[in-house]
């Protein structure tokens, strides 16, 4: 075998090639690194916050930034540290675990649809239609009753939701797709219809789905401080980011350090998410050019 | 003086991977009432020179960077933009390639029609007196009952019928330069030969003069007064139609020329026995429709036989069927009705599942290389997926089986990383051509496999098809619209129309002698890249 070959072979996938692109930009990786960060931090928090979550010291109330309490405390003297760490714990798995359950089932649901087409895609997008036509928060609430309140569910609930949405504009992706003579070559090659929409179809909507997945994660976030704020999410004195921005307006105009240092938790976290998903789909995109 | 001449045009692309001489010193002249046929592949410049006359380049990146070009005169590359304006529609006018993405798809073509009269020449048209002007201009380009079809919209009309549409669209506000950027290569060749014929007359009774842009020299021939050669930006011959086809002076004129798939196909020696390797029967492929007034009968009970070890040539228009018949043998389009056996099995019968291994048998070459290739898969997956998918190669020796395949298709082995994008349109059909035969198939259905190719890129790639059909002992259906192809590399001929076989011979016997009227039609529509036959041609069937 030729050293060509040997070296092309390593490399030649979709996903080895991406990485290489990935890693050459910055942006992208700045996006990545930040992330990366806030997952360790959410992991180890029991063992490296400064105080417990529940800890208050009424003496000291809202007191601002100092040396003991590096953000501040809440009106219960809690340290805002401490609760921006546990309260990214929430927010990141409700954002990671919800995004992940509605790309699973929205991809799949979408490009099954689309792919099969016919019968088959009028039922499944006619029920997507009647899940879209259901007031979302209806459907929560009747779970949350049905099932008793537990965080997993809530996880399952948001992801729910947002899955139509996906599954919609994978399914537009693939009738496109469908049609286009490298799919029917595949046909004519023998490939099974799962192999063709793992190989040939899943691959080409990449696009799309990675940024509206970027755009899913934050929304899901704030999805989630609506729920706990109506009482239907995390409940005190557990805390999310949500929930802290929630309190956090309320205070705004005596305590803006309560707003300011969980909103800027968030937005860092969608800045860097939104750089990681550009260079994610510029790099699974072989057209998008290598420089 | 010539009534545009233009002399020294340089107009460079500023990208930021450098610059681009997409015209690059090109001097032409152009008298009323003839016609300059500029010839060349694409990327030669041809249609950006034309461009450039009318100011339509988006400038950046374009920019002119030198010559002139006196039109009655006046400069056309300095003269302002409101000039421009004027010059547009009214002296000048151009004919596009696609006929239907030029017209508006919510006016109707009347609409479209008067709109430059009542737009241009400060509205010396009232809308009345504009119909009836518009109207007898519809009627001049051979649309039949003007009046009515004056109200339609775009999508009522043919491919063909559009052509007509954006013919008189140019002509009605009497130009005295027109352009036509390959009016026909979107056409069949019965209607391409009318819409050459109509532009002739135009030319005639309007005396303007036409600049006529064509990749294809056998277009040409009965047209062109003078002929421009153009390839990589830089003129390679200018001359005279007679001179350029008979004394081309120019090595690349000569390998244009050469590259013209003319003549019958070469003996290949060995006689083959006449062993039907496929027998299709009264197969029929419907699409659609609750009703019977909505189904399309794309192909309607044909038969016939594909014998070992031949090229069957199958010629139609677009929508006589061809296509979905090339698919429905290979159960890629749903069959209706009717049997496909192959070697004594019936394929019909089969399951999905079923057909499997006989997938691995027949293969399929696709019209449209930029369409038929994963564009996230590199060439190395590409060809290694049959190869892995009916474990042909383990995953150790799939690696010499691809630089095999490279070889064989003619790639180059340091290629195999890359992606269909990097590649040119021949090079991406050698790719595909190259998945085609990764599973050592038996037949194989190429579908206009040249098509989308330049005239020179298509010669090779039919080369390579003829020697893999040779080399392997392939039989193969060969779909295609332009006869002369079909003619260089097939054993038989059939001939499609509207869902039917209508006829079906040995390529040379159906040459000489077409027992179908419609065959005969085909036959008389092929443009001969030969001047002086294809005038006597015209002059002998204007008659």
């Amino acid at each position: 075998m030729s050293t060509a070959l040997a070296t092309a072979e390593k490399g030649s996938s979709l996903w080895a090639d991406a990485w290489i692109k990935l890693s050459r930009n910055h942006l992208a990786l700045f996006g990545l690194a930040v992330v990366l960060t806030l997952c360790l931090v959410s992991l180890l928090t029991p063992w490296i916050a400064p105080y417990g979550y529940e800890q208050q010291n009424l003496m000291l109330g809202a007191s601002p930034p100092s040396a003991e309490h590096w953000l501040g405390t809440d009106v219960f003297g809690r340290d805002m540290l401490t609760r921006i760490m546990y309260g990214g714990r929430v927010s990141l798995l409700v954002g990671f675990i919800a995004t992940a359950v509605a790309l699973l089932i929205g991809v799949l649901w979408g490009a099954v649809a689309g792919f099969v087409g016919g019968r088959v895609d009028t039922v499944m997008m006619r029920m997507v239609d009647i899940l879209y036509a259901l007031p979302f928060m209806i459907f929560i609430v009747l779970l949350m009753v049905v099932f008793g309140r537990n965080i997993f569910l809530l996880f399952f609930a948001i992801g729910a939701v947002e899955w139509l949405t996906m599954a919609r504009i994978v399914r537009g992706q693939v009738m496109s797709l469908r049609r286009q003579e490298f799919v029917e070559a595949a046909h004519s090659l023998g490939l099974s219809q799962w192999a063709i929409i793992r190989r040939h179809i899943i691959p080409n909507t990449l696009g799309p789905v990675i940024v509206y997945t970027t755009l899913t994660i934050p929304s899901v976030m704030l999805l989630e401080a609506f729920l706990s704020f109506l009482g239907l999410g995390i409940q005190p004195p557990q805390s999310s980011w949500g929930l802290l921005i929630n309190y956090g307006v309320e205070t705004m105009e005596e305590y803006p350090w309560l707003l300011i240092f969980p909103g800027i938790a968030l937005s860092l976290t969608l800045f860097a998410l939104n750089f990681l998903g550009d260079g994610l789909r510029d790099a699974l995109d072989p057209r998008a050019s290598k420089d | 003086m010539a009534l545009l001449d233009v002399n020294g045009l340089k107009v460079y692309f500023h990208t930021r991977n450098g610059v681009v001489k997409a015209v690059d010193d090109v001097s032409l002249s152009v008298d009323a009432g003839k016609t300059l046929a500029i010839v060349g592949e694409s990327g030669s410049g041809k249609s950006v020179l034309c461009y450039s006359l009318l100011d339509l380049l988006p400038k950046p990146p374009a920019r002119i960077e030198g010559g002139v070009a006196l039109f009655d005169g006046q400069d056309l590359l300095t003269c302002s933009k409101q000039q421009m304006r004027g010059y547009r529609g009214n002296d000048i006018a151009v004919i596009f390639q696609d006929p239907m993405t030029c017209l508006n798809p919510f006016l109707t073509i009347g609409e479209q029609l008067i709109e430059p009269l009542i737009y241009h020449r400060d509205a010396r048209y009232g809308r009345q007196q504009a119909r009836r002007r518009a109207i007898e201009l519809l009627d001049e380009v051979g649309i039949a009952g003007a009046e009515a079809r004056f109200d339609a919209y775009p999508h009522e009309f043919s491919g063909g019928m559009r052509q007509r549409v954006m013919i008189a669209m140019a002509m009605i506000n009497e130009p005295r330069l027109l352009i036509c950027d390959e009016p026909t290569t979107a056409l069949d060749v019965t209607i391409q030969a009318q819409i050459l014929r109509l532009i002739k007359n135009l030319q005639h009774t309007h005396n303007v003069a036409v600049i006529f842009i064509s990749h294809d020299l056998g277009v040409v021939a009965g047209l062109a007064d003078q002929i421009l050669v153009m390839c990589a930006g830089k003129a390679m011959e200018t001359g005279d139609a007679e001179q350029v086809f008979y004394r081309p002076e120019s090595g690349y004129t000569k390998k244009l020329l050469a590259a013209i798939p003319e003549g019958a196909k070469s003996a290949t020696g060995h006689a083959r026995p006449e062993v039907p390797l496929l027998k299709i029967e009264h197969l029929k492929t419907w699409f659609g429709g609750h009703s019977a007034k909505d189904t399309i009968k794309a192909v309607d009970g044909v038969s016939f036989e594909i014998r070992q070890g031949e090229i069957l040539g199958l010629v139609g228009e677009s929508g006589s069927g061809k296509s979905t018949l090339g698919r429905s043998i290979l159960r890629l389009a749903p069959v209706t009705a009717g049997q496909v056996s192959y070697a004594g099995t019936e394929l019909t019968a089969l399951s999905a599942r079923q057909l499997v291994p006989w997938r691995r048998k027949m293969q399929m070459i696709f019209q449209d290389p930029y369409a038929s290739l994963n564009p996230r898969m590199t060439v190395f997956e590409t060809l290694a997926e049959p190869l892995l998918y009916h474990e042909l190669a383990d995953r150790r020796s799939v690696a010499q089986q691809v630089e095999k395949l490279m070889d064989e298709v003619g790639l180059a082995r340091a290629y195999v990383r890359k992606y269909p994008h990097e590649f040119s349109g021949g090079q991406r059909q050698r790719i595909a051509i190259g998945r085609a035969i990764a599973t050592k198939p038996q037949f194989i259905v190429a579908d206009e496999p040249a098509s989308a190719l330049d005239v020179t890129i298509q010669a090779q790639i039919l080369e390579l098809i003829l020697d893999l059909v040779d080399r392997h002992d392939l039989t193969m259906l060969f779909i295609s619209h332009d006869l002369s192809v079909v003619r260089h590399i097939s054993d038989r001929v059939m001939v499609m129309y509207q869902g039917k076989i209508l006829e079906q011979n040995d390529t040379e016997p159906l040459w000489a002698e077409p027992k179908h009227s419609y065959t005969r039609q085909l036959l008389e529509a092929i443009p001969l890249a030969d001047p002086r036959l294809e005038r006597a041609r015209i002059a002998a069937a204007s008659q």
